[in-house]
């Protein structure tokens, strides 16, 4: 489909919860929210996804 | 056949200087320039010569001839054909995509003209073979070609919605444009930008037609499309999250888009959203019909 469908896929998790367990996707676990947003920022330039906050410590990595 | 060569000729050219004029209208969303106007002037230039032949193959009782209008027809399909795979093929290397609506519209408006260069020299070899004056030839001419490109004029956006800029802010991580949640926007740093340098505008449906076809994902994207190419879009291919995008308002059927441009500058947003084209397949009429209109109440 060109413009819509689902084609929206979670490429890794970052995350400052030690709890948040290992599935799928990768789990990057941060000491603190500053070393998260750093991670996250590098994986969305080399993914070429998106960061989204999922607004409990815990980001995810998505590709649009 | 020396009495036609005023004839031919007045269709000829009148042909060719119609596709022409419709040519120069045309750049904005042109592809390629030179050598794209070169192919659609020459095409052009044959739609107008069979266009024009036709008369006085008719009357020189030649009455074969009139049937390669119709296999012209069939090869003028194949400009649309053309131009699709063309912009198809070139839509993965856009920034911002045209959409599969904006580049069906842009195919379709290809092929029509070629009609139009038709239809022009057919009218003016005609009337200047019954009038024995050229002049007369030239001028139903232009008269064809204006009130052609009158009717075939796509509407903008202006006509049917009202644009006004638009509050953007986040509620949270989501980026708002007033009553609309847009996305989702992780990384703070993003964030920061999307309010130092975004900006939004709503776009307000003047009646139940034209919510209808704003509504449309092809005439959104067509939006969102024209104004990047305009403004320019703070956007790469491993830089995602500064896609301009247009979303609905589902209460009201309002449309926001939001966008970070190279120039900030909501004036000339508000000129470039103005401008956008209606695209003829995303164009809906629920008020035509009784049960669109007792539903509007």
């Amino acid at each position: 489909m060109e413009n819509v469908g689902l084609s929206e896929v979670i490429l890794a998790i970052v995350t400052v919860d030690g709890t948040q367990p290992a599935s799928g996707v990768p789990v990057f676990y941060a000491k603190d929210e500053e070393e998260r947003n750093k991670i996250a920022s590098h994986l969305a330039r080399i993914l070429s996804g998106m960061v989204h906050d999922l607004e409990n410590g815990t980001y995810v990595i998505v590709k649009h | 056949m020396g009495g036609y060569v005023a004839v031919i000729l007045t269709g000829l050219v009148m042909g060719t200087l119609g596709r022409l004029y419709l040519l120069r209208v045309d750049y904005r969303q042109y592809p390629s320039y030179p050598q794209g106007y070169m192919v659609h002037l020459a095409l052009g230039f044959i739609a107008a010569f069979l266009g024009a032949v036709a008369v006085p193959a008719l009357l020189a009782k030649e009455y074969t001839a009139v049937t390669f209008l119709a296999l012209a027809a069939q090869q003028f399909r194949e400009i649309r054909d053309m131009e699709r795979e063309s912009l198809r093929n070139i839509e993965k290397t856009e920034l911002v995509p045209r959409g599969a609506a904006y580049i069906e519209d842009i195919a379709k408006a290809f092929e029509s003209r070629n009609y139009l260069a038709m239809l022009t020299a057919l009218v003016s070899s005609a009337v200047v073979e019954f009038s024995k004056k050229p002049v007369w030839g030239v001028l139903a001419g232009l008269l064809v070609i204006f009130l052609l490109s009158f009717f075939t004029k796509r509407k903008r956006l202006k006509d049917i919605a009202v644009v006004r800029p638009a509050k953007l802010f986040f509620q949270g991580s989501i980026l708002c444009i007033e009553n609309i949640q847009v996305m989702n926007v992780g990384h703070p740093d993003s964030r920061k930008i999307f309010l130092e340098q975004g900006l939004a505008v709503m776009i307000e449906p003047k009646d139940d037609n034209a919510r209808a076809t704003l509504a449309n994902i092809g005439q959104r994207q067509a939006i969102a499309h024209d104004v990047a190419a305009l403004l320019g879009v703070k956007r790469d291919v491993n830089e995602i999250d500064f896609t301009p995008l247009v979303r609905i308002d589902l209460k009201t059927g309002k449309v926001g888009l939001v966008i970070v441009p190279m120039e900030k500058d909501m004036e000339t947003l508000l000129k470039a959203v103005k401008l956008v084209p209606v695209l003829e397949s995303t164009r809906r009429k629920p008020l035509k019909s009784k049960a669109g209109r007792e539903a509007s109440d």
